[in-house]
């Protein structure tokens, strides 16, 4: 119910600030309402549990390229308000590229088998702060009290099965050994002589060397092109 | 924060909710509420008043440095009230924008300011299992939201229509920008050795003596304990890097044309952001909400079913039973008092050192704060491998491998279950 009604705020906050930056005509305006935009996008990822995409949605978009965005504007504006004035061509252009967009995603929504998707979403409502720790309890006295081998073996399941359950939401582990070249969501108790999954190694360091590239093209363009004395320096 | 009385008949109340319903929802709701208010009280605690008392002691340190005695007269004879005066000051005063400022952001940016100081705090920990958003990737979210509070202050220059405030903002935004990757860099050493991004686990693993703080775990983490303060000192803009507002060059930088409620949202900001780095600083490398003497395993015993904790333990909330919440309260105060000395720390160098150029700023960050910081993180990533090579284990001290679930009794077991779930 709240997150219904959290998930509703923030979606209409997503759209109107998207809407609000194509419609405004001031630059830091517009930066404001992307924001806006990209930071609600932030907290439906947090709605959704997936803390880590929502963080890098924070760093990246609204900490790093807005940032960089206003610094820009800051440095090139000759007023204190500059105006984006469109001409109909670039508008028509850009509402072209714009429904190209969207026939992408309502495409790739529609062709996503959702009734197999559903099915490994854990349950709406599972508040893992009460429930975790009744469910603990119940089945650690299972473990203990059980009488024979066989009832043991079959709440140390549950237990496991429970475990495994709870890990379902929580990736971030999972995401950084995948990154080194480990698939612990695939790999774990798969069956002996199976090929292993790859892990996400080779294209992480190509982006990693690729961003070194940026990073040492972005020096060489910003170097001093002949000395300047100290003292005559701009300031900043 | 709620004080001990509040807790105790709060408890009470509890208590006799217990009795009353053996319907265990109603006692998963009842505990569940509890939880929620003390988080809120917490939060709402920390954030408003923390800055209050930070802004009477940065007065006070001010006038004891200068040779003076700083606020003396309103609330007694140290001047307890000053704050309290300060901001009814600030609340009459007029509310002006001016002409030339764009209106709308003029009057919001003070509000993004301020609330990137507030959501830092929801993800801070101040005790074992206390903490508003228990986040697997609490360090990086913690990181992040801090890096938004810049986003305010740029906007706030921007918008003002003054050149001074535009310096301000632009020395801000490039400071800023180039001070987060040693930030970031330092940060990562610490949850490098605790192997989780976790805030709650890197608390935990350094429970127990003052030897097992991550700042003694090797020589680079010791370093980067002094290099992250720095940074830290810099990341929110307190002397001697705080260009952004420079008096003696700019009138008062980003907030030149501020005043009355809005120039004190920036200043509340300020203050609670100097806490939050802070306080990282005391999870990363200072053993978090412990005291370090192992005096909490003498009081509270060790972990969640023993000594004190014991008492009420068939809370359905971990952290919430009786005794539980008794050591909580203690770890609070333990951790607000250990972050409010490293901001004493901060105001003395403030009073202390002059104000760097920000030439001198940009080379201290890009020339000498990164290239130390990416050593140190070479150096302490290498050390476990050395210390193998030669020693025959990857610590000198103490355990190789530290069971996270044993030591402690929060919400946050499940990393260490990831463990072993990968490892087996």
């Amino acid at each position: 119910m709240t997150e219904q009604l959290l998930f509703w705020v923030f979606a209409i906050l997503t759209c109107g600030g998207a809407l609000a930056v194509v419609v405004t005509q001031n630059v830091v305006r517009m930066a404001f309402w992307l924001v806006v935009s990209l930071g609600s996008v932030a907290a439906l990822f947090f709605l959704l549990h997936a803390d880590f995409l929502g963080a890098a949605q924070l760093l990246i978009y609204v900490g790093g390229t807005v940032v960089l965005l206003v610094f820009g504007v800051m440095l090139t504006a000759s007023g204190h308000t500059i105006k984006v004035q469109t001409t109909p061509a670039e508008t028509l252009l850009g509402c072209g590229v714009g429904l190209l967009l969207l026939c992408v995603l309502v495409f790739g929504i529609n062709s996503v088998e959702w009734s197999d998707v559903a099915s490994r979403i854990p349950k709406a409502g599972d508040s893992a702060a009460v429930t975790d720790h009744a469910e603990d309890v119940r089945l650690e006295s299972a473990v203990t009290s059980a009488k024979s081998d066989e009832s043991r073996d079959k709440a140390k399941n549950a237990q496991e099965a429970v475990l495994a359950r709870r890990q379902s939401g929580r990736t971030l582990r999972q995401l950084g050994l995948s990154f080194f070249g480990l698939r612990p969501d695939r790999n774990l108790n798969q069956e002996a002589g199976k090929p292993l999954a790859p892990g996400y190694l080779l294209p992480f360091e190509i982006i990693s060397i690729h961003l070194l590239v940026v990073l040492v093209g972005a020096a060489y363009l910003a170097r001093a092109k002949r000395r300047v004395t100290p003292g005559l320096e701009a300031d900043l | 924060m709620s004080g001990p009385l509040a807790v105790l008949t709060l408890e009470n109340y509890f208590a006799s909710v217990l009795k009353s319903c053996a319907d265990s929802e109603t006692v998963a709701m009842v505990a569940f509420v509890l939880a929620a208010l003390t988080h809120a009280a917490l939060l709402l605690g920390l954030f408003g008043g923390l800055p209050v008392f930070y802004i009477w002691l940065e007065r006070k340190v001010a006038g004891r440095i200068q040779d003076r005695l700083g606020p003396t007269r309103v609330g007694g004879k140290f001047g307890w009230l000053q704050t309290i005066a300060d901001g009814i000051k600030l609340i009459q005063k007029e509310d002006l924008v001016p002409k030339d400022a764009d209106s709308l952001v003029f009057r919001m940016a003070p509000y993004l300011a301020g609330v990137a100081s507030f959501v830092a705090f929801m993800v801070l920990p101040v005790a074992d299992g206390w903490v508003g958003v228990a986040a697997e990737c609490g360090a990086f979210l913690i990181l992040a939201l801090m890096s938004l509070e810049v986003l305010g202050i740029i906007l706030a220059g921007y918008s003002s229509g003054s050149k001074w405030a535009l310096f301000g903002a632009m020395r801000e935004a490039a400071q800023m920008v180039s001070y987060e990757i040693p930030m970031a860099i330092c940060a990562l050493i610490p949850l490098l050795i605790a192997g989780s991004l976790n805030l709650q686990v890197v608390g935990r693993m350094q429970s127990g003596g003052f030897w097992n703080w991550f700042i003694f775990h090797d020589p680079f983490a010791f370093f980067a304990f002094f290099c992250y303060f720095t940074v830290a000192t810099a990341s929110v803009k307190r002397a001697p890097f705080d260009l952004a507002e420079a008096e003696s060059e700019l009138v008062a930088g980003f907030h030149t044309e501020y005043s009355g409620f809005r120039w004190s949202i920036f200043f509340l900001a300020e203050y609670a952001s100097m806490f939050a780095v802070s306080g990282i600083a005391v999870l990363l490398f200072l053993g978090g909400w412990e005291t370090g003497s192992g005096i909490e395993t003498v009081i509270f015993g060790g972990g969640e079913g023993s000594g004190l904790r014991s008492w009420w333990k068939d809370v359905p909330i971990r952290g919430f039973g009786l005794g539980s919440y008794i050591a909580n309260l203690f770890a609070v105060h333990v951790f607000v008092i250990k972050a409010s000395l490293l901001v004493t720390l901060q105001i003395w160098v403030r009073w202390t050192l002059p104000r760097l150029r920000i030439d001198q700023v940009m080379t201290t960050c890009l020339k000498y704060l990164v290239p130390i910081s990416c050593f140190l993180f070479l150096g302490a990533v290498l050390w476990p491998l050395i210390l193998a090579s030669t020693n025959g284990r990857p610590v000198v001290f103490g355990n190789a491998l530290k069971s996270v679930v044993s030591s402690g009794s929060g919400s946050a077991p499940t990393v260490a279950r990831t463990n072993s779930e990968v490892t087996r």
